[in-house]
């Protein structure tokens, strides 16, 4: 049994929302608003660099730290409790909230237009993320799933561009198709006799001695029914067509949330929920993800071939580079053997790397668009010499996603395609044949917008300033540090990995 | 003894000056863009001097084996990183600084007064520590980290004059077709790894090089732990990346348009880094290689056709540094060839001469440009006059390419063809004598295109240079004009023609001192080189003593010599009486000077084929139609049908009690009959 009250954790994901409280009825005028809510962002930053760099990773710690527990509703016989923690696998992904929620905010110092509210919307984005990646009951992290669309919806329809209302509601309407399903999968299993407790730590062990018989719904129904909310979050083809509408007309700093951290959550979800609770129907259905997981690699990255405008490029890559996270887990789909972490591993930490480089790549886009403003990429070319900052930070993020060593997305995408290749050897060299598509794109889009001949109304381009380049400088270092030092992160997702690979290999050899 | 830290620092030397100009130069003191320039050429030069150290402590015999450190451990994936040091290396070492050394302090006349000189020093040194990471790598994924580096550093310098369109697209082809061929190096370790289990049984690491090698041994303790068709597989992926970047068919076609670069980035990428990086890696992997004759035969056949394919284009072309590069592509299937062949210390012996001859006309031609202002070799001509230091050079370099004795390339060249000839018993008879007569044929090619190439260009009258050439092409390339100070015919400046003066009297004399034929020279032992590499290879595989050598043959070097005058003789014929600017001799058979210059219609294949039409219009077309009328047509469609089922279903609620009775009439009785049925 997993008790306590640390604090640290409450403190890491309330502390944004307290503080758009604080900016809604005290603070005044658009100058104090963005300085406070900076402040905020700089203070919870800390706050889950200390969670990352405190969580214990030596061998023999405890799997969940940081633990904040308390009975929530016990009046009503609903056996859900306030419960707030960290594993391995969570505490990388706390800490790239806090960075992106940092640079989010930074991205967003041009705002003119209702500067409080867009802020509080931001932050309370924030909080509801945290929440979801540190949660550790069911019906808790459900609440902050769909807090979370709320902020998002208001930032794509007000602060968006181009057909903004159409792609907030496409982006609301999917994602709550999606919980929908998740909303039943987590009632069955609360209301399956002997289970009675939304306590995911407690599911991870219990529902894993669990037969067919005693369930509500037979065990690979709820699998389904978390996947699809989980999928469609990824997301996955075929259900993936929200977010190139969502990433194109959000505001720069929502695409970043959104690429950065929203997408993580299905990942997320997937280790979390699908394998950790069900892996015996994790090892049945593998072969579905790493189906749906090459598809999207390959798929996506054609379809983002023909993308003419920057940031739908970038989201169409993105469904790219998600489909390696289900590749990666695909992995426990070996049929001898032992299975080792280093797949799930990959997926895990191609959450991570996928945050920041998308992140970056958005950030550089946000900054074209800003002064060209155009994200139409026939219109622009050139811009390096103009713009020689923003060309080097596109191009360090650009040479990550396609897998360059050194740079953080090489690391996840190694692990991924070593542990897949060892249970599905054709599907996973077709994901790897991936790598010269993704090249393609991201040469020939570099090469259209900041190389060749520049237009004569781009002469006189300003690079970014010190306040724009802040936030590439911080994502810069992220990648290239874990590019070169990646066991940072890798051994901290190995110590949450490690105990669903042990449940995992009693599955696969009985 | 060299120290650890000493052949570490041959490596980290150019990485720091990489970081220093890129960090400090570049963002706060581009004023003194000069500074990256001389920190660049210190940095090489220690680097030199430490790399001459280590190869003198590896020919002394001591033992350079260092303990690796863990850079990942993931599950079951140990990935370490370390120095591998054998003659293969310690050569290696020495090649790469003390070329790239001489095309650093070239660049320093040819670059000088370029805007972005410190961008251009970062690059040069990423792109030389890269090479070096790569040859010292003790571990493959390590090897495959720099391979890549060493491709986006190329990528990064071909595109480096990046406000040119081509430049940028030229970049771009080079990263991607490399990439083609990083997808079957990439598979060759993801199956390295899934006998992971395997090798870890026999107290090995399914990473590290001498483990793979130990792994593919027949004789080895529990019997080899690769064999078979899976070997061969093994080594076709790790060739299939080698032929990527060392351009060998179908993966050539980069190489030619690489020269968009600033030239003395075409001389250390012709030279002693990337395209090198090819041959090392089959070298790398040549205890694998060997136990494999499928893969040896595919080896030897790739190259022995892309060494006559290339130079067959090589004898068209009018720009002097694309004859040069299919000469360069050319010469490279010789060395993969020979490989294919089982000469592996011929192959490596024919890297170093070939790297310095190379390196040598690639500076030539940058000189050239420098006094010219074209590389056109239409508007040459004459030149020999104007500057006879050049001249001398690149002649020297261009016989020595030729295979003319007693210059460089005659013997590695002779060790090639001699080996080819005797054939070693690895691959069948016939693959022998195939590559053979191509590699011939090759050497008369090769006769023809370099001596056109040198009276093309500074023989007869001068043709008017770069102005000429502006004036003919109606319209003006501005950014041609932007990076060339125009027409000034004279010799080089002092910093530009020393390091080619360096590179020629090695061209002269390594081939020959290396590689003593009869006696030992200087205290050199002789068939020092060969001896040295063949020893370090059977070392590796902990065998000792000494291993054969070819002996010189005079019947093969008439015969190579007899081959190499008449391709000579005939570019004389042709060339040398021509006067003025009339047509090219060789185009007077029109069908085959087309297909020829047209490179045999592979650009247009790929480029405007394939991918534009195949795979960008019709595949990912069709895929994106897919996509926006199916996929997301399908979500649109759904979100409508809810939209408007409001309407549909408001009509239904009409209050009449008689049409809500047959619905429930007719529902009742629907129910009863599925039941029935299911029943």
């Amino acid at each position: 049994m997993v008790e306590g009250y640390n604090g640290l954790l409450t403190a890491t994901v309330f502390l944004p929302v307290v503080g758009a409280l604080v900016l809604l009825l005290v603070v005044k005028g658009d100058k104090n608003v963005r300085n406070f809510a900076v402040l905020i962002a700089l203070a919870d930053l800390v706050l889950s660099l200390i969670v990352f760099s405190f969580f214990d990773r030596s061998e023999g710690a405890d799997r969940f730290q940081f633990v904040d527990k308390i009975t929530w509703i016990p009046d009503v016989g609903l056996n859900a409790n306030f419960f707030l923690t960290v594993d391995g696998l969570s505490a990388p992904l706390v800490a790239l909230t806090g960075l992106l929620g940092m640079c989010a905010i930074l991205a967003s110092w041009h705002i003119g237009f209702r500067v409080k509210e867009y802020f509080i919307w931001l932050l309370v984005l924030q909080s509801a993320v945290m929440g979801v990646f540190t949660s550790m009951d069911l019906l808790l992290f459900f609440l902050f799933w769909e807090v979370e669309l709320v902020p998002m919806f208001m930032l794509i329809s007000v602060w968006g561009s181009g057909r903004k209302e159409y792609s907030a509601m496409k982006f609301l309407i999917f994602t709550i198709l999606g919980s929908g399903f998740m909303l039943v999968g987590i009632v069955a299993v609360y209301l399956t006799p002997g289970l009675g407790t939304f306590d995911m730590v407690e599911l991870s062990t219990k529902a894993t001695m669990l037969t067919s018989a005693g369930l509500l719904i037979p065990m690979g129904g709820l699998f389904w029914l978390f996947f699809v909310g989980f999928a469609i979050k990824l997301p996955t083809w075929p259900v993936h067509t929200w977010l190139p509408d969502a990433h194109t007309d959000a505001p720069t700093a929502a695409s970043v949330m959104l690429a950065g951290v929203l997408l993580k959550m299905g990942g997320y979800g997937l280790l979390r929920i699908n394998v950790g609770m069900f892996p015996s129907q994790a090892d049945k259905f593998a072969w579905v993800l790493v189906f749906l997981g090459v598809v999207s690699v390959l798929y996506g990255a054609v379809i983002t071939m023909r993308q003419t405008d920057l940031k739908r490029l970038i989201a169409y890559s993105s469904v790219s580079h998600m489909g390696l996270v289900l590749v990666g887990i695909g992995s426990i789909g070996i049929s001898e053997g032992t299975l080792s972490v280093t797949g799930l591993n990959g997926a895990a930490m191609q959450l991570f790397t996928h945050g920041t480089v998308t992140g970056l790549l958005f950030l550089s886009v946000g900054l074209v668009y800003e002064k060209t403003h155009t994200r139409y990429i026939p219109d622009l070319g050139g811009l390096a010499g103009r713009m020689p900052f923003v060309a080097v930070a596109m191009l360090i993020a650009g040479l990550a996603s396609l897998g360059l060593p050194g740079l953080s997305g090489f690391v996840s995408e190694l692990l991924v395609f070593l542990g897949a290749y060892q249970a599905y050897e054709w599907p996973t060299a077709l994901a790897v044949a991936g790598i010269v598509l993704a090249a393609g794109y991201i040469l020939w889009m570099m090469q259209r917008t900041f190389f060749g001949e520049r237009r004569a109304s781009f002469d006189d381009l300003p690079d970014a300033s010190l306040v724009e380049a802040l936030p590439l400088v911080l994502m810069l270092v992220t990648i290239i540090g874990v590019g070169v030092y990646p066991a940072i992160l890798t051994d901290v997702f190995e110590s949450g990995l490690n105990p669903m690979v042990d449940v995992l290999n009693g599955v696969i050899n009985p | 003894m060299v120290s650890e830290a000493v052949i570490w620092s041959i490596f980290l030397l150019p990485l720091g000056s990489f970081v220093f100009a890129a960090l400090v130069v570049r963002p706060f003191f581009n004023r003194f863009s000069i500074v990256s320039g001389f920190v660049t050429i210190a940095a090489l030069g220690t680097a030199l001097g430490f790399s001459i150290m280590t190869l003198r402590s590896v020919i002394l015999g001591h033992h350079l084996e260092f303990e690796p450190f863990e850079w990942l451990v993931v599950g079951d994936a140990t990935i370490e990183m370390g120095l591998l040091m054998d003659p293969l290396t310690a050569l290696m070492l020495v090649v790469v600084t003390g070329v790239s050394l001489l095309v650093q302090i070239y660049s320093l006349g040819y670059m000088k007064g370029d805007p972005s000189f410190s961008r251009y020093y970062a690059y040069m040194s990423l792109f030389t520590a890269a090479m070096l990471g790569l040859v010292l790598s003790s571990n493959i994924i390590q090897l495959y980290m720099f391979w890549e580096l060493v491709g986006v550093s190329s990528y990064l310098l071909i595109g480096f004059w990046h406000e040119r369109p081509a430049a940028a697209a030229a970049a771009k082809k080079a990263f991607i077709i490399t990439r083609i061929g990083d997808v079957g190096f990439l598979i060759a370790i993801l199956y390295l790894f899934t006998q992971a289990d395997t090798f870890a049984v026999a107290g090995l690491n399914a990473f590290n090089i001498p483990d793979i090698w130990q792994a593919a041994q027949p004789e080895a303790a529990a019997g080899a732990i690769i064999g078979g068709a899976a070997l061969t597989w093994l080594a076709l992926g790790i060739f299939v990346g080698a032929a990527g970047k060392s351009g060998q068919f179908p993966l050539h076609t980069w190489l030619p348009d690489a020269m968009e670069g600033p030239t003395p980035v075409s001389a250390l990428i012709h030279a002693a880094t990337m395209v090198a990086a090819g041959v090392f890696l089959v070298a790398r992997f040549f205890p694998i290689f060997e136990q494999s004759v499928d893969a040896m035969t595919v080896v030897a056949l790739v190259g022995a056709f892309t060494a006559v394919f290339a130079a067959s284009m090589g004898l068209v072309m009018n720009d002097i540094k694309r004859v040069m590069a299919y000469s360069t592509v050319s010469q490279l299937g010789y060395m993969m060839a020979a490989l294919g062949l089982g000469l592996y210390a011929p192959a490596i012996f024919h890297l170093v001469t070939h790297a310095a001859f190379k390196a040598l006309l690639f500076l030539g031609a940058g000189s050239v440009n420098h006094a010219t202002g074209t590389f056109d070799m239409r508007y040459m001509g004459g030149l020999r006059k104007h500057m006879p230091v050049t001249y001398v050079l690149v002649l020297i370099a261009g016989l020595a390419l030729v295979g003319i004795i007693p210059l460089a390339g005659f013997w590695s060249k002779d060790e090639i063809l001699l080996g080819a000839w005797n054939g070693d018993g690895i691959v069948d008879t016939w693959v022998s004598r195939v590559t053979f007569f191509s590699l011939i044929a090759g050497v008369v090619a090769t006769a023809f295109y370099t001596i056109r190439m040198i009276i093309l260009t500074f023989h007869g009258e001068f043709r008017g240079g770069i102005e000429k050439e502006l004036e003919d092409k109606s319209k003006a390339d501005p950014a041609a004009e932007a990076s060339h100070g125009g027409i000034h015919l004279h010799e080089s400046p002092f910093v530009m023609v020393l390091p080619m003066a360096v590179l020629g009297v090695a061209a002269v004399f390594i081939g020959y001192l290396a590689n003593p034929q009869w006696v030992d020279e200087f205290g050199i032992p002789q068939h020092w080189i060969t001896g040295f590499l063949a020893d370090g290879l059977a070392e590796s595989l902990g065998a000792v003593g000494h291993h054969e050598t070819l002996e010189f043959s005079w019947s093969m070097a008439a015969v190579s010599t007899a081959a190499a005058l008449s391709g000579i003789g005939l570019a004389a014929v042709l060339y040398l009486r021509r006067k003025g600017q009339g047509t090219d001799p060789l185009e007077r058979i029109k069908p085959v000077h087309t297909m020829l210059s047209e490179k045999y219609y592979m650009d247009t294949l790929y480029e405007n084929v394939i991918v534009r039409k195949g795979f960008y219009r019709v595949f990912a077309g069709t895929l994106d139609w897919i996509e926006r009328n199916l996929v997301d047509g399908t979500v649109d469609l759904i979100g409508w049908f809810f939209r408007n089922i409001g309407t549909v279903i408001g009509k239904m609620q009409t209050g009449q009690v008689q049409t809500y009775a047959t619905g429930i009439a007719f529902g009742t009785l629907a129910i009863i009959l599925a039941l029935l049925l299911a029943n």
